[in-house]
């Protein structure tokens, strides 16, 4: 009676699962098949052409100079993002973390960023980082660094090639280093007194407790974070569309970006199907050893 | 030295760098603010920072209203909020049945169902974009509110069913087991115990799937660049891009776009952070 | 003031024509009749009944004292009111009507227009367009569907999978030449030949232009005007300050700029903001050391890329970009012509459109010449207007397109876009009605050898217009010569193979 019961609840509960359940196998597994296809198909105009064509799309990207450049922006993009969101963040926490008078107001500022689009940081950033020039004058940042009698910190911003990037990351890190502020609070809240009282009373310095105490502690966090933002900045996109473009010389070009403009503005499907299958295997690179580890280390709890 | 035993040069140190900090943070919204409210014979990116001398709205005006050669971004506004609240509703809804069965009826692969479903959260969407364009044309959905509504609602499933399904491990099983003795099935028991108890997930889920699609650029960049159709994100790129639009005006639009979801990590901003928090896999 | 008055003058203009606008004749019926009896007697043929139709349904929409007409063979009434269209719309209408498209008979609905028009002057002559199409189809409310950005590269992404979609525009902007390529028009678009024929277009039409409108031997889209790709603005009041006279080769050009660079003044501006603008500088020196043949040869694989005159088209960009704005990553073309208002930059090269936007700022100390050493040459592009297979309203848009090729919406448009029309009929009387540049243009380009502007669209498929506005931008930030003349060698190599096959 009882079996039977629940024979009849597993199918409710499968028949609950199933409308989401389809709709992911279709729409993300079966779509992804669908891209690995065409990326090795012969779709390089307006029309569909699914002749099979092997992996010649992906050499012929990797021989091409503006990919080249996209793949190392990225890189420099996801070191500068990555180290700068997780330094500001966490040196934000710890100093939250001192007994500070409005504490929920400073946390207020650093973290609304997050709440913002990409595009409209992007735009507004533009304006900021545009340089001006010594005829017309200096505008945005650089201005201000003039006014405040740091002239000699001006910059070209994005405008200069051997910036580009990097202007853009400066962006990104304004944008979610709260983030990571917030979730290193959250661990340092979970950190009991007694461990760093413990910690002192065997003479350790302040330095030496966050170095030895709290920093493995937080190690969960550190590597909850790099995901995080790890896969934001593989996939960043809109902020480029917004803030730079392309830039010159694609100094602040992106695979996302380059997947984009070749798919949808010069009809190289193929191609850009080719370009998204890079970037998923980078992003799985990255998340499917932490899904993982961490479903199967919650299954053991 | 332990804490709260600081020197006071050093606590005067500690707010100097928070402030400083806060100042940065503050910067581009100073930049957004002060611009927007400037009239039109003051903008000068010459003078970016200086304050306004009177107070002008003409630029929210222009921006919601349009002006000469574009149209403004009312409608866009309209535009999102009538594609972030059913997508929003629908995938809290979803979510909320796959966190239920997941966390209170596991069954042999329910956990590797459930990481290949998170998965969907961080793929890169551009490797599914040529294919979801395709379909939605198929559908007659291409370049429609309604298409983008569904890209949002099977997309955002992943993440929030990975609320819920946190979410719902916090209800005591005692609290199930009661009620399947009464006699409930599986719908009772969702019905009965554990929707009434739901509404802080739903907050979290909510307002999670509220910003991130009316954040979203790239679906709707792809599916819906028709104007009449267009969210405020791709309008006001747009708008960005094109030579004819005041830098005030465009100032003033970002602001506006900004505001809604500023309004809800102001007013409600607790329960983002547990969205956000909770976007990390409880780490 | 100058912007007011012209505007009067548009509104007497067209005003003007709508005295003889309505294309066609009131028509009261002796005896009950039919359709096609009408038509015999009007047109000779009782093959025109649809068209008289159409014509009497729209015009009872706006005036019902016409017969509103509900079948095609329905016994009309002695006394009844139609309206009968002049012969040119009515062959046009029989040429291109659907037969299963009996809702076309009804005339009314909606008009969209897809364009990338949405900045001053270009706005204003589009609603010059809108004004002389209400004349005429006041049954039609026209929707003016706007996409800004890139000049036109963000529109084109925005068109291609909305035709793919079944669901375009009744009518959009496209370039003459090869972008057409890019839409797959034997499959999205409808050839326009018979309207060509009808209205006599091919006859005051130039013929490079028509011979760049031909794609797989048919017509895919009106051309409404005429632009110049390779023009020098410069600012007047710094040309007499320092007692320069325009360049007129490259040397002359650098002599200048390291003149002004010891004054302070920025020699030359640009924008790069858009992606497109430094390719467009590109393209107009090719055309300076190639020639226009040689320039026209890159295009079909005559001119070999690895030629003298490739590289050094290169080496003089090279050298221009050591006397350019430093902030011109961040600006657009128009960004940059801010420098020559503000009296700080000297020259520029960019489109005639320039022209109309210099005009809406109010700016008139400006002076033109041809790009150095393309004088007798003039590199172009033309805006036209198709008409997608799957339009919703396919004989709205023909009434759309018939304006976009006439004289007098020619006239009307190009006056305030800051362009010349695509038509040379025009008598001595209204040529006059345009500025004083536009005059010049007019001439130049009845007397100049036409090339087709790459950048642009008219010289080269979409996919090639990409890999060289690729390369360039590349270039700007390597300076490396040799391999960029590489990259532009190999686009040029899959471009034709693609073109071949």
């Amino acid at each position: 009676m009882r079996k039977r019961r629940l024979k009849g609840e597993r199918l409710v509960t499968l028949l609950l699962l199933l409308p989401s359940v389809i709709a992911v196998c279709v729409f993300v597994y079966g779509f992804i098949g669908w891209t690995g296809y065409v990326s090795m198909s012969n779709w390089n105009q307006l029309l569909p052409d699914y002749t099979f064509v092997g992996l010649r799309n992906f050499l012929k990207l990797f021989a091409h100079p503006r990919f080249q450049i996209d793949l190392r922006n990225l890189a420099v993009f996801t070191a500068l993002f990555l180290t700068g969101s997780l330094i500001i963040g966490f040196l934000l926490a710890v100093l939250l973390d001192r007994k500070v008078r409005a504490e929920g107001f400073f946390r207020t500022i650093y973290l609304y960023p997050m709440s913002l689009s990409f595009i409209v940081t992007g735009v507004v950033w533009r304006w900021l980082m545009n340089p001006g020039s010594p005829q017309m004058g200096s505008t945005g940042i650089n201005l201000l660094l003039e006014k405040i009698g740091l002239g000699f910190l001006k910059s070209g911003w994005y405008t200069d090639p051997r910036v580009g990037i990097k202007a853009v990351a400066v962006a990104a890190i304004w944008q979610m280093s709260g983030y990571v502020m917030a979730m290193y609070l959250a661990g340092l809240r979970g950190i009991p007194e007694e461990l760093r009282e413990a910690a002192r009373v065997d003479g350790a310095n302040e330095w030496q407790v966050y170095r030895y105490v709290i920093l493995p502690l937080l190690r969960p966090i550190t590597l909850g974070a790099i995901i995080i933002l790890g896969h934001i900045s593989l996939k960043i996109y809109d902020l480029i569309v917004a803030m730079t473009g392309p830039g010159i010389g694609f100094s602040t070009d992106v695979p996302a970006y380059f997947m984009w403009e070749t798919t949808f503005h010069a009809n190289r499907f193929a191609q850009g199907a080719a370009i998204a299958v890079i970037l998923l295997l980078m992003v799985s690179l990255l998340i499917v050893p932490y899904l993982i580890f961490s479903v199967r280390r919650e299954a053991e709890v | 030295m332990t804490l709260g035993k600081m020197l006071p040069w050093q606590r005067v140190l500690l707010y100097l760098v928070l402030v400083g900090f806060a100042t940065f943070y503050l910067m581009p919204v100073y930049v957004l603010v002060v611009t927007s409210l400037k009239s039109f014979a003051e903008v000068n990116l010459y003078r970016m920072w200086d304050l306004p001398h009177s107070f002008s709205l003409e630029s929210f005006r222009k921006a919601l209203l349009g002006g000469f050669g574009f149209t403004g971004l009312a409608h866009n506004f309209m535009n999102s909020f009538y594609v972030a609240i059913p997508a929003t509703l629908a995938s809290a809804f979803l979510g909320s049945l796959n966190g239920y069965v997941l966390s209170k009826w596991r069954f042999r692969g329910s956990n590797t169902m459930f990481t290949l479903l998170l998965f969907g959260m961080f793929i890169p969407y551009q490797s599914i974009l040529i294919p979801l364009v395709q379909t939605l044309m198929k559908l007659g959905l291409y370049g429609s509110i309604p298409g983008l509504i569904l890209a949002h609602t099977v997309y955002g499933i992943p993440i929030t069913t990975l609320i819920f399904r946190n979410y719902y491990a916090t209800v005591p099983k005692e609290l199930v087991e009661a009620a399947r003795i009464d006699g409930a099935g599986v719908l009772g028991v969702y019905t009965r115990i554990m929707l009434p108890v739901s509404m802080p997930g739903f907050v979290v889920v909510m307002i999670w799937q509220f910003t991130s699609i009316w954040n979203d650029f790239l679906f709707a960049v792809t599916i819906a660049q028709n104007p009449a159709v267009q969210p405020v994100t791709v309008a006001l790129n747009n708008l960005a891009g094109s030579y004819i639009v005041e830098w005030n005006v465009q100032m003033a639009g970002s602001l506006m776009a900004a505001l809604p979801t500023l309004l809800v990590y102001i007013f409600l901003g607790r329960y983002f952070m547990r969205g956000l928090l909770a976007g990390s896999l409880k780490g | 003031m100058r912007r007011a008055a012209l505007l009067v003058f548009l509104g007497l203009l067209s005003w003007g024509l709508v005295g003889w606008a309505q294309p066609g004749k009131e028509y009261t019926v002796p005896a009950d009749t039919t359709l096609g009896a009408v038509a015999q007697e009007v047109f000779g043929d009782s093959a025109y009944a649809p068209a008289i139709m159409r014509a009497t349904n729209a015009k009872s929409l706006a005036d019902p004292s016409f017969l509103k007409v509900n079948v095609l063979d329905m016994k009309i009434p002695a006394g009844a009111k139609l309206w009968i269209p002049e012969r040119t719309w009515a062959e046009a209408f029989i040429a291109f009507w659907d037969p299963n498209r009996p809702e076309d008979l009804f005339g009314g609905g909606k008009l969209v227009v897809g364009s990338w028009w949405t900045a001053g002057g270009e706005a204003e002559g589009l609603n010059a367009l809108f004004e002389i199409y209400g004349g005429y189809y006041p049954d039609v409310q026209i929707v003016n569907a706007t996409i800004a950005g890139g000049a036109g590269f963000v529109f084109r992404a925005v068109i291609k999978p909305r035709l793919i979609a079944g669901d375009p525009p009744d009518t959009f902007q496209l370039h003459a030449g090869l972008e057409v390529e890019g839409y797959s028009p034997e499959t999205y678009l409808t050839p326009l030949d018979k309207l060509f024929e009808i209205e006599g277009w091919t006859e005051v039409l130039p013929k490079d232009l028509l011979d760049l409108l031909l794609y797989k031997g048919h017509f895919w889209g009106v051309p409404v005007n005429i632009h110049r790709a390779n023009v020098l603005w410069y600012d007047r009041a710094i040309f007499e300050e320092y007692g320069l006279t325009p360049p007129e080769n490259w040397d002359e050009f650098f002599t200048i700029c390291d003149k002004l660079k010891a004054k302070g003044v920025v020699p030359f501006v640009m924008g790069n903001a858009g992606g497109w603008e430094a390719a467009h500088l590109f393209e107009t020196i090719l055309v300076s050391t190639v020639g226009a043949d040689g320039y026209k040869g890159l295009w079909t694989g005559e001119t070999p890329w690895t030629s003298e005159g490739v590289t050094q088209a290169l080496e003089i960009l090279k050298k221009v970009l050591d006397y350019v704005n430093p902030d011109y990553a961040a600006l657009s073309w128009d960004g940059a012509g801010e420098y020559l208002i503000a009296h700080k930059g000297a020259m520029m090269i960019m489109g005639d459109w320039t022209n109309g936007w210099f005009m809406a700022k109010g700016y008139e100390d400006y002076g033109w010449a041809p790009v150095p050493g393309t004088r007798g040459i003039f590199d172009a592009l033309s805006d036209t207007f198709c008409l997608p297979k799957r339009a919703p309203n396919p004989i709205n848009a023909l009434g759309w397109l018939r304006v976009c090729g006439s004289k007098e919406g020619q006239i009307a448009f190009n006056r305030l876009k800051g362009s010349i029309p695509a038509r040379t009929d025009l008598t001595p009387e209204e040529k006059a009605l345009f500025n004083p540049y536009l005059q010049s243009c007019m001439e130049d380009f009845a007397r100049d050898a036409i090339v087709p502007s790459v950048i642009h669209g008219a010289a080269a498929i979409e996919s090639w217009v990409t890999d060289f506005k690729d390369a360039v931008n590349l270039f700007l930030a390597t300076k490396n010569v040799a391999a960029t003349q590489a990259s532009l060698v190999e686009a040029a190599e899959a471009a034709l193979a693609a073109m071949g096959q």
